[in-house]
């Protein structure tokens, strides 16, 4: 009943806009009035109660994540697993823009390549080379990606700045059009595209192994954009670990040495070609491992989806986010990926808000929504500077 | 004496202009030489050839046998040649800390999948190299500040953390580009102390371009002066200081001529220092 009058067909009524915004605005409000005080009082209380509280706020952050699809219906699951997918995508870009200082205008190349393995792997349709279950199609397709991300990043290595923008805006318009040419349709589809992609079947593991045959799913089959909420939510989260740890790692400094002076990491050692590989091929996994999650969805792949447009998205929401930040990713694609979505209803205007929104971001706060530490000292290293000086004297 | 570095008829041309030309040159070991020119006389120039960043068009250059003129920078670090910047040229974002762990990036071999995992010998391996970046802070006099911005640092700090950067790296040759640019007299003088203490106590050897002659004439053992490219002179201090080559190409033809080059170098010289 609720979720009927919150959303139409398409996207939000604009009853339901209006109370979101309504939410959402008074929310934060309320956060920046009290949520100071509600820290502090939480860092007064006792260590073993702190643990508790926060114990708490996750399991609830958990129960609400776990329960959101059932209650929500399929829309709203929908956009969720959409964000999640450009979550992905935002943290393989932020890899080689973010942390590298790679900037990679064909990024969706490495999003199709991993549609395409998948697709490719388990479809029932004329193109489907394998009938291998999801979950083996989708370790295959991060790998091919990877193994696309060192290909492409091969030839680039010593190209800098903007001509690497270049560049890689080729790449991702070539990927796409050999991908829909007639030229590889028989292996692609073309511009019919590859439909019948069977989706991820939870059963026993008998079935899981079977390659050959077109198989019925004997346990669950994760159909609904419901089910695969799960999956792309899972996955963002545990790439969005990986990203953190690897930003704490030797190859983390190593990248992030390498955006800030590159002869200069070089003549401390880094090895650049290995370093800027790595940059492109884990970038590409983690891209990868998107549109394998994207093709379940939808059980197809157009060429014609893997558009330029997605590419200038992923730069945006990183941009919008806060270059290198990992929280800003996901801040930068609920922003930009999950209100145009949810914002469908009133579709003529929502590009308009979209590019409204874009130029304020950068006006008001040009490290992003969520910008990671050094970003906010270095926009206002003014102001740090001469704190340091006073700490001094 | 045996030659840590070696340089044979080394040549660099930039289209026409010929940076470097011919240029024969040797570092004993675990000694402290100086090359000194006018501005524009290939000293930098000379130093990216040794370090990879600018290959020789000729010649060669061999550190402890090995010949690295066709080597990448990073195989060169490896081999243990550091090197500071005449413009600074540190990780400004960085913070300090960080800074001087990139240095030791070829000692860390964690793989990126044990840095995910983090298994306990990456745990272990980062521990130490963390201890090691503390060392060298407290070393260079920059205890306490690990966590601040290279860039917020004062320009002292900066330089001293950028000689870290490079001793991170364990080189056995270290090329200091101009250390004391823009550091007033006290600095300079605890900035001379301080490299004798790397030969010192490190046995490090050490290469130095210099402008300021009390230090270049205080510290080195051996001088070379470079003018348009090409080597002029090469000795101790005091014979340099009284080479008429040297001081017309520092002072022109008429004050070698007048045979006031001495005074009249004192004199500039001093006037550097302020």
């Amino acid at each position: 009943m609720l979720a009927k009058y919150l959303f139409g067909q398409t996207g939000m009524t604009i009853s339901g806009a209006t109370i979101f915004f309504v939410l959402i605005v008074s929310g934060s409000m309320f956060w920046n009035t009290m949520g100071t005080n509600i820290k502090s009082g939480v860092s007064r209380l006792p260590k073993t109660s702190q643990t508790t509280i926060r114990i708490l706020f996750f399991a609830l952050l958990a129960y609400v994540a776990l329960g959101l699809p059932q209650v929500s219906g399929p829309f709203i699951a929908q956009v969720i697993v959409i964000i999640s997918l450009y979550i992905l995508m935002g943290l393989g870009l932020n890899i080689t823009l973010g942390f590298a200082g790679l900037l990679d205008l064909g990024f969706v190349a490495f999003y199709a390549v991993g549609a395409y393995t998948v697709g490719l792997l388990t479809s029932y349709g004329e193109y489907g080379l394998q009938h291998i279950p999801f979950w083996v199609a989708v370790p295959i397709a991060v790998l091919v990606a990877m193994a696309f991300g060192a290909f492409l990043g091969l030839p680039v290595l010593g190209v800098r700045g903007d001509y690497l923008a270049i560049a890689t805006l080729g790449f991702g318009e070539i990927v796409r059009l050999l991908a829909g040419s007639d030229f590889l349709a028989p292996f692609f589809g073309g511009p019919r595209g590859i439909i019948g992609i069977q989706k991820p079947c939870l059963g026993p593991l008998g079935e899981f192994l079977k390659i050959d045959v077109p198989r019925v799913c004997n346990g669950i089959e994760l159909g609904k954009p419901q089910d695969i909420y799960y999956i792309a939510v899972v996955s963002a989260l545990f790439i969005a670990f990986v990203a953190w740890r690897l930003r704490e790692s030797r190859l983390g400094r190593a990248w992030m040495a390498i955006r800030e002076d590159e002869d200069v990491a070089e003549a401390l050692g880094v090895n650049l070609i290995q370093t800027k590989l790595l940059a492109y091929m884990l970038g590409a996994a983690f891209a990868g491992l998107g549109g394998a999650i994207f093709t379940v969805l939808v059980g197809s792949i157009f060429a014609s989806s893997m558009q330029l447009i997605v590419s200038i998205n992923v730069v945006a929401l990183i941009v919008v986010g806060g270059m290198g930040s990992i929280p800003g990713v996901v801040v930068g694609a609920i922003a930009l990926i999950g209100l145009p979505e949810l914002l469908r209803e009133v579709s003529e205007f929502r590009f308009l808000i979209y590019g409204i929104a874009l130029i304020a971001v950068m006006l008001v706060k040009p490290e992003g929504l969520w910008p990671s530490q050094v970003a906010i000292r270095e926009l206002h290293h003014e102001d740090s500077s001469s704190l340091v000086e006073e700490a001094e004297s | 004496m045996t030659n840590i570095l070696t340089a044979n008829k080394v040549t660099k041309r930039f289209g026409g202009l010929v940076a470097v030309n011919t240029v024969d040159f040797e570092i004993p070991d675990k000694s402290i030489v100086s090359i000194i020119g006018p501005n524009g006389a290939g000293k930098t120039t000379f130093f990216n050839c040794i370090t990879g960043f600018g290959k020789a068009d000729e010649g060669e250059i061999t550190f402890e046998g090995t010949a690295i003129h066709n080597l990448r920078p990073d195989q060169i670090s490896r081999l243990g040649i550091s090197r500071t910047y005449q413009n600074i040229r540190l990780f400004a974002d960085m913070s300090a800390l960080e800074n001087i762990l990139i240095g030791q990036h070829i000692f860390l071999h964690s793989s990126w999948i044990s840095s995910v995992i983090r298994t306990p010998k990456m745990v272990k391996e980062e521990k130490g190299a963390l201890q090691e970046a503390q060392r060298l802070l407290d070393f260079v006099g920059l205890r306490g500040k690990g966590d601040l911005l290279a860039r917020n640092l004062p320009y002292g700090a900066q330089r001293r953390l950028e000689i870290a950067r490079a001793l991170a790296t364990r080189p056995k040759l270290l090329l200091l580009d101009e250390p004391s640019a823009g550091m007033n007299p006290r600095e300079t003088e605890d900035l001379t102390a301080f490299i004798r203490r790397l030969r010192d106590e490190l046995g490090i050897t050490i290469l130095l371009i210099e402008h300021h002659m009390r230090v270049v004439m205080g510290i080195s053992e051996n001088i070379t002066v470079l003018d348009y490219g090409e080597k002029i002179a090469e000795g101790t201090p005091s014979e340099i200081q009284s080479n008429p080559r040297v001081i017309e190409a520092y002072l022109g033809r008429g004050a070698a001529n007048e045979g006031m080059a001495t005074a009249q170098a004192r004199h500039s010289n001093s006037k550097r220092a302020d």
